[in-house]
């Protein structure tokens, strides 16, 4: 018997007031996957992510994560996820090492000084670790939410845009790094607007129209071209 | 002991925050300044009037600064999102809430300090005599102010009209810590005992207890919004 995806999503809905964002979502991400989501502006990529996250209830299905409900088992599955949101979660007057300890602190890891310095070195920030985060521009608050994410090495990564605002080399070291969680048996699920990079990683593709996934398929069987036509093809009959 | 680590890291965080920008005790000390000059010109000389007066002032001076503390508890917390990452830190919730009670009252008990300080110069009262016995009193106040001002301040803080909200709903709510702490303060500048108003200090006591049992079992519930 199969080993159960550690994403599963079923029947998925979600909705606010009248505006259906989700409207029947089924998708699954197996252990060692990497699952990119395209979809248009408003598709509800972010809904959908935040709604495994555990941040957002949702209206009708099934989501799981590692087995455990995302809805009344929400404990079980935060302590088994990393997200990478729009926002980088940085206290601004604190360092980039102070925001990684209190982040690590608070998610019950022990992160060792050597494991902080660490984690910063492999975002390349380690010679900016004392200066406080004010003065971080947009790439390198990202970065150091990566270095959050190396640190707490969840088994299931949910990353919304997550080489928006990286420079290349933060890209390529992103890229080894999420082959490396692939490797160990984690699952990714991340939005994405590129059909560079990000669709190298991924296994599979999953382009999100009117609240469902229009089409899910292996990322090997299709060329970055016919990535992009499906993607025009969805989102035009959207609109 | 995980849950003591979280507790202090998130106090670490607000005293490395507010000891870098000094953005909410700056305001703090101008605005209690400002209280204070006003009190002043509005009571004048009068000696009479003015010991009446003064435990009510000393508490107004407290109550009005630590509303302007207080709601921005969770200003930072806004900014780039990371009330998320609060929500989604595995563990009892209530770690963050005791973490940001002690925060708050770190903060408060420096600007009461300095409040109170300005107070016997301003007024020229001498609290010298009766110092133990007042820190006893503000302390109990002050603990069951930024006990249940903590967790209306984490309510309030994702609405759209939170500076209105925060204390229309808090003001009613410290009635007794305020009628408990004005009546302690009022014995305790006049010189009597503390046996005298032993029934307002067990309510203070009451007050923060009750306060501080309800934030740590709803805060979860309040910050999952």
């Amino acid at each position: 018997m199969a080993a159960e995806p550690l994403i599963h999503l079923a029947g998925l809905g979600k909705a606010f007031g009248a505006d259906r964002v989700l409207d029947g979502v089924d998708l699954d991400v197996r252990a060692g996957e990497a699952v990119a989501l395209l979809g248009a502006n408003g598709a509800g990529k972010t809904t959908l992510l935040r709604v495994v996250a555990t941040l957002l209830r949702p209206t009708r299905g099934v989501a799981r994560v590692a087995g455990f409900d995302c809805v009344r088992e929400a404990e079980w599955v935060r302590a088994r996820i990393g997200l990478l949101a729009h926002g980088a979660w940085v206290y601004e007057d604190l360092t980039a090492l102070e925001n990684l300890k209190f982040w690590t602190t608070l998610s019950g890891s022990s992160g060792t000084a050597e494991g902080l310095r660490a984690a910063l070195a492999a975002v390349d920030l380690e010679r900016l670790a004392g200066e406080r985060v004010r003065t971080f521009s947009l790439g390198m608050r990202r970065r150091l939410s990566l270095a959050r994410l190396v640190l707490t090495a969840p088994r299931v990564l949910l990353l919304d845009e997550p080489y928006a605002g990286l420079d290349p080399r933060a890209g390529k070291w992103l890229d080894g790094h999420l082959t490396a969680v692939k490797a160990a048996g984690g699952a990714i699920l991340m939005t994405t607007h590129s059909f560079g990079r990000g669709l190298g990683v991924a296994d599979r593709v999953a382009i999100l129209a009117r609240g469902r996934v229009a089409h899910d398929t292996a990322v090997a069987a299709l060329g970055a071209d016919d990535i992009r036509q499906l993607y025009e093809l969805h989102t035009e009959e959207m609109s | 002991m995980s849950y003591v680590r979280r507790a202090w890291i998130v106090l670490w965080k607000d005293f490395m925050t507010e000891r870098r920008s000094k953005e909410t005790l700056n305001a703090l000390l101008f605005f209690a300044l400002l209280l204070l000059f006003l009190f002043q010109f509005a009571l004048g000389d009068d000696r009479e009037r003015l010991a009446a007066a003064l435990p009510g002032l000393l508490w107004l001076g407290f109550i009005l600064s630590g509303l302007v503390g207080l709601g921005r508890a969770f200003l930072a917390e806004r900014d780039h999102d990371c009330w998320e990452g609060l929500v989604l830190a595995p563990g009892d919730k209530s770690a963050i809430y005791l973490g940001k009670v002690a925060g708050n009252l770190l903060l408060m008990l420096v600007v009461e300090t300095v409040i109170l300080v300005l107070f016997t110069v301003f007024f020229n009262v001498d609290v010298a005599g009766h110092l133990a016995a007042l820190v006893a009193v503000v302390l109990l106040g002050t603990v069951g102010f930024a006990a249940v001002g903590t967790l209306f301040a984490a309510m309030t803080a994702n609405v759209r009209a939170r500076e209105v909200l925060f204390p229309v709903l808090l003001l009613p709510i410290l009635v007794p810590v305020l009628l408990g702490a004005v009546k302690a303060t009022e014995a305790v500048i006049l010189g009597e005992p503390l046996s005298t108003v032993a029934r307002w200090l067990q309510l203070l006591g009451a007050a923060d207890v009750v306060y501080l049992t309800v934030g740590i079992l709803t805060f979860d519930a309040v910050l999952e919004g």
